[in-house]
């Protein structure tokens, strides 16, 4: 950590004057009263006025810093609370092999006393000692590909994380996780679900609501429900495993090209849209829901097709939507775009000279409804069946999002358009349903 | 027992813990109030014990995490939000409660810090929510003064309140959230407090200081006291939530004699050479010593299958049964512990046997069994094995603690005033930033603010009140104690009832109805003050207080209007009542005959009798009066 971390302007100055660092013992005299107390880091977001102090109640306070007034001196150096990790237990023998690979995420991880900032705890016997239950359900191999905020990922990550579970699997795992931030983990699972085909074991995204430093985050079940549809399920795809409920009882796995994050901040924000859940975990047992899917058989042969364009944009259309951007897209040279429309899949015709143009130009336009739940029809009426004759691309029920990684991993694969059709239309990864259920609450778990 | 205190070093600190009565919780928009009806959702967590970077995990929370512990927590939408749920950030600090707790600081000489910080302490026993309490530093420093001593005040702190526990059976523990998040202010004395009493008086004292606030909830468990307890060669033994401030000197007390009680046990093992050595791990199985006995406990557990073990403790003998405080004893001591870590019902020892059944032929086949002499004590447990050994190893621990002196624990209060073990303290350190919510800056325009309008102190209210209301000094000190200063104010100087009256109702007449069973806590002050007004417009009579407060606190949402008229006690007209007592004069004729003028006396009686509650006696009397002269001037 950076010996100042925060401080800026004069109190700087001051400090480093004093040769204080923070974790440093120090007084503060202002006006006629003296503080003690621990140097803390301060956050860069904060004013430059206030020295924070961890007081021996173990509480921090800010005291504020007057130039010419306020005496700061340093003591000596803090103790630090000693650190005694009880022994991690030992993975046991003849237990399935799991790789978990990190891509950012904090599943597990530790705080730093005198910071309060979280480190990773990424080495397997970090892991066992952090969630020792897992060393109970499969042998584990971890590393870290990447540490970057999920909003930071981009298609380039995709096609890394690929090729790395790819890697995982020629070393002859028994499942992969991958622990990923939340916001963006359904974009990966759909881009991994069409990346990783024929796949011969379980891939699980898993992540926490709750940072896992709290002793209520949801990150530890999380993760033991990851490790342990892993190591046991019966499927082989993609999948996102995170909480069902509110409740630590359940672990929903939901299909990668149909799982949506829906809330900003609960625990059960990940829901299967126009479908259920592939599968749960509950009381240690992985149970299946639905019937169709792919087997998992370590002796299939894993075709990795990891390329995406990034040119390929998702756009929304609203009231008082202006259709230059259609045009500005055409003109930077995108090769697709993927329009989330309203209801049934429309857009208003003022925009129809621009789409028309943008197909004519050689993009691939194709149309998801901004509803989330539910299908596009486009010939109820007359808007869709004009949007369809200038050549839009209805994409059934598939998320807006999943149908954007669909068309970038689509145009990835060929430079041919009407290949890169044919593949968009195709169902790759149960993308689409053939059949719309009847789902209460539009399919949010209660 | 007498104690002489100050040759114990007795130091008490105390923390008061006061709900503040502010419109939202402390962290989100959630109103500050109890859910009294059926819970209308619950969610089931589990709190893990995490590693911190300090390595410290509290054992007891650890172990009971491991036995499977989850809490079903309750909720309402009427009083949680997702923040109680822990499924959504913090909101920012509710600056109404900072206020609050500024002008406490300000009254007392504490000294503001300059920038509050949230910190997270970890609490993981399922009364919150998180795994932590949210908790802040607000002022540093001050005092009170408590019959002319300085007790010195270590900090002033905002905290959100906890759950409340409803519930627990087996590993399943019932948390209720409506009270997570009400804020709550934390007022921690230095431990400078010499005597029971004293600590009583402090409590008091500061208590009178919040109230004086008028910023406070009221009610029971709105106020809660932590004590801090020790004595010369004890240990500090830390005593939580006691709610009730009558039974704050007599905890004291008690915990002084059980750490006097426990020293001497100390001395008395060294005297007979007791080494810790010699406690050792022989849990043994001697279900087959008590195959026929009488004793039910021990019967309907064998009969279900379950074992009985049984530990030798060498040389205890009579330390067992040996009284602490009044019903506790070490072997007390010994079954709460083996009631937490091996989830037993109980345990029996050899210095309370024969006895509960069991035979001396059985107590001897024990000491046989387990190789005791007369000189050790045995102790038994049962149920399943693996809980008998659990119970047995924490009896173990126990009395190899007892070979040390007092051991440092936290404690809850029981009803009569002893206490029972609640778990180990926990390590000092265990607070970390809370980083979902911004450090608040105190500047000097808001304290110069609070400072413009800081309530009076206890002392001087009490001047005041004997002076502008010529209350007497224990009817002022009852005010002052009571929760209903800010009312009592308000109805003087809105009504022209006497103050006594409304200062005599405030207090006595509401305690003495809260005693008879009146849910006096129902009535809110709007309810109250209607009650004065009525009186105050003539539409009722003082000695109908009771009977219409009565009447209120049991049909909530009534008018005084309301309860006047169910109860029949609407005033007479005077045409009515001068019908009324011109009749009495007429049934009374020979003794108005005989008595003449004088005759008011009995006739005022007569007619009181019939309309008490309707009429007041200044107009019964004139109107008698003027009756006895019309008759007598016939």
């Amino acid at each position: 950590m950076e010996r100042l971390s925060g401080y800026r302007g004069e109190l700087r100055r001051a400090l480093e004057e004093e040769g204080i660092n923070i974790g440093d013992l120090i007084s503060v005299r202002s006006r006629g009263f003296e503080y003690r107390g621990i140097l803390m880091p301060r956050s860069e977001l904060e004013d430059e006025w206030h020295i924070v102090l961890k007081l021996k109640s173990g509480y921090n306070i800010g005291v504020a810093y007057r130039p010419g007034e306020t005496v700061i001196r340093r003591l000596g150096e803090a103790e630090k609370p000693h650190f005694r990790p009880p022994p991690p237990p030992v993975s046991k023998e003849g237990l399935p092999r799991v790789s978990i690979i990190s891509t950012g995420g904090t599943i597990a991880s530790r705080v730093d006393y005198f910071s309060g900032r979280v480190y990773p705890a990424i080495s397997a016997s970090d892991l066992y000692s952090v969630v020792p239950e897992l060393s109970e359900i499969a042998v584990i191999r971890s590393e870290i590909l990447y540490s970057v905020f999920s909003e930071d990922l981009t298609p380039e990550h995709w096609s890394g994380m690929a090729r790395r579970v790819a890697e995982e699997i020629e070393g002859d795992v028994d499942g992969v996780v991958i622990t990923h931030g939340t916001d963006t983990m359904g974009y990966s699972a759909a881009a991994l679900s069409f990346a990783l085909q024929e796949l011969p074991v379980p891939v699980i995204l898993v992540g926490s609501q709750r940072s896992s430093d709290r002793p209520s985050s949801d990150a530890a079940l999380n993760l033991i429900g990851a490790v342990t549809a892993a190591a046991r399920a019966p499927f082989a795809e993609v999948v996102v495993g995170m909480h069902r409920t509110t409740s630590d009882t359940e672990i929903a796995f939901h299909r990668g090209t149909k799982v949506r994050k829906c809330h900003t901040s609960a625990r059960w924000a990940f829901q299967s849209v126009n479908t259920e859940p592939l599968a749960l975990y509950r009381k240690g047992r992985i149970e299946m829901i639905l019937k169709d899917y792919r087997r998992r058989d370590p002796e299939r042969q894993l075709v990795l097709r990891d390329r995406f364009e990034e040119r390929v944009a998702l756009v929304k259309f609203h009231p008082g939507f202006d259709p230059e951007l259609i045009d500005w897209l055409v003109d930077r040279g995108y090769r697709g775009i993927v329009l989330e429309g309203t209801g049934l899949g429309h857009v208003a015709q003022r925009c129809f000279k621009s789409v028309g143009r943008a197909v004519e130009e050689g993009l691939i336009v194709a149309m998801t409804s901004q509803c989330i739940w539910g299908r596009v029809h486009m010939k109820v009426y007359r808007n869709g069946i004009m949007l369809l004759r200038l050549g839009v691309i209805p994409m059934e029920d598939m998320l807006p999002e999943t149908a954007l990684v669909k068309l970038m991993w689509a145009l990835g694969q060929t430079e041919d358009r009407e290949e890169a059709v044919r593949l968009l239309r195709k169902n790759i990864a149960h993308e689409f349903s053939p059949r719309t259920l009847y789902q209460p609450w539009g399919g949010v778990q209660r | 027992m007498t104690l002489d205190y100050k040759a114990l070093g007795l130091r008490v600190g105390l923390e008061i813990h006061q709900e503040l009565a502010t419109s939202h919780k402390l962290f989100c928009a959630c109103p500050p109030r109890l859910f009294r009806e059926e819970a209308e959702y619950t969610f089931l967590r589990r709190l893990r014990p995490t590693q911190s970077e300090l390595g410290e995990v509290d054992p007891a929370a650890l172990f009971e995490f491991q036995q499977g512990k989850a809490i079903l927590y309750e909720a309402s939408r009427e009083t949680d939000c997702l923040v109680e749920m822990d499924e959504e950030p913090p909101g920012p600090l509710n600056p109404e409660a900072v206020d609050i707790c500024l002008t406490v600081a300000l009254m007392i000489g504490s000294r503001p810090v300059d920038e509050i910080h949230v910190m997270r302490k970890t609490v993981i026993d399922g009364s919150n929510t998180t795994g932590f309490q949210r908790t802040c530093v607000v002022a540093l420093g001050g005092e009170v003064y408590v019959e002319g001593k300085r007790i010195g005040i270590e900090q002033i702190c905002l905290e959100e309140d906890a759950a409340r526990k409803t519930g627990e059976s087996g590993v399943l523990h019932r948390y209720r959230i409506d009270r997570l998040g009400i804020p709550l202010i934390e007022i921690s004395t230095e431990p400078v407090i010499q005597s029971p009493e004293e600590a009583r008086k402090v409590a008091l004292a500061i208590g009178q200081i919040l109230r004086a606030t008028g910023r406070v909830r009221r009610g029971l468990g709105t106020i809660r006291q932590d004590i801090n307890i020790s004595i010369e060669g004890g240990a500090l033994i830390e005593i939580k939530g006691v709610q009730q401030l009558d039974l704050v000197s007599k905890i004291v007390k008690y915990e002084v004699q059980r750490q006097v009680a426990l020293l001497e046990i100390r001395d008395e093992l060294q005297r007979r050479g007791v080494r810790r050595e010699e406690l050792r791990e022989e849990f043994i199985d001697v279900t087959e010593v008590f195959q026929g006995t009488r004793c039910r406990v021990l019967r309907s557990s064998i009969k279900k299958g379950r074992r009985v073990y049984a530990l030798r403790l060498p040389r205890f003998a009579g330390l067992l049964g040996r009284e602490l405080c009044p019903g506790r004893r070490l072997g007390t001591e010994m079954a709460d512990r083996a009631k937490f870590w091996g989830r037993v019902s109980g345990l029996f020892h050899t210095d309370e046997l024969p006895g509960y059944g069991i035979t001396p032929k059985e107590v001897a086949e024990l000491r046989s069994a387990v190789g005791a002499g007369e000189e050790d004590a045995v102790v038994i447990t049962s149920g399943e094995p693996q809980r008998c050994v659990d119970a047995l190893r924490a009896v173990l621990e126990r009395a190899a603690e007892a070979l040390e002196g007092v051991p440092s624990e936290t404690r809850g209060p029981n009803p009569d005033g002893t206490t029972h073990y609640m778990r180990p303290r926990p390590g000092a350190a265990r607070m970390y930033p809370e980083t979902d919510v911004v450090p608040i800056p105190i500047t000097p325009e808001r304290l110069e603010r609070i400072r413009s309008a800081l309530p009076e102190m206890p002392e001087e209210r009490l001047s005041r009140l004997m002076r502008e209301f010529h209350l007497n000094r224990k009817l002022a000190t009852q005010l002052i104690d009571s929760d209903y200063l800010d009312l009592f104010e308000s109805i003087c100087r809105e009504t022209k009832v006497a103050p006594s009256l409304v200062a005599v109702t405030l207090t006595e007449t509401l305690k003495s109805l809260g005693r008879e069973g009146v849910k006096v806590e129902t009535l809110d002050d709007e309810t109250l003050k209607q009650v004065f007004i009525s009186l105050d417009r003539g539409l009722m009579v003082k000695e109908s207080i009771p009977d219409v407060l009565s009447w209120l606190a049991n049909h909530p949402g009534s008018t005084t209007k309301d309860a006047v008229k169910a109860l029949g006690l609407e005033l007479l007209q005077e045409e009515e009542l001068w019908e009324i007592v011109r009749g009495k004069v007429r049934e009374n004729e020979e003794l108005v005959r005989r008595m003449g003028l004088r005759a008011v006396g009995p006739l005022m009686g007569a007619v009181m009798r019939e309309v008490r509650g309707r009429a007041r006696a200044e107009v019964v009397r004139s109107l008698v009066e003027r009756a006895l002269k019309e008759f007598l001037g016939k």
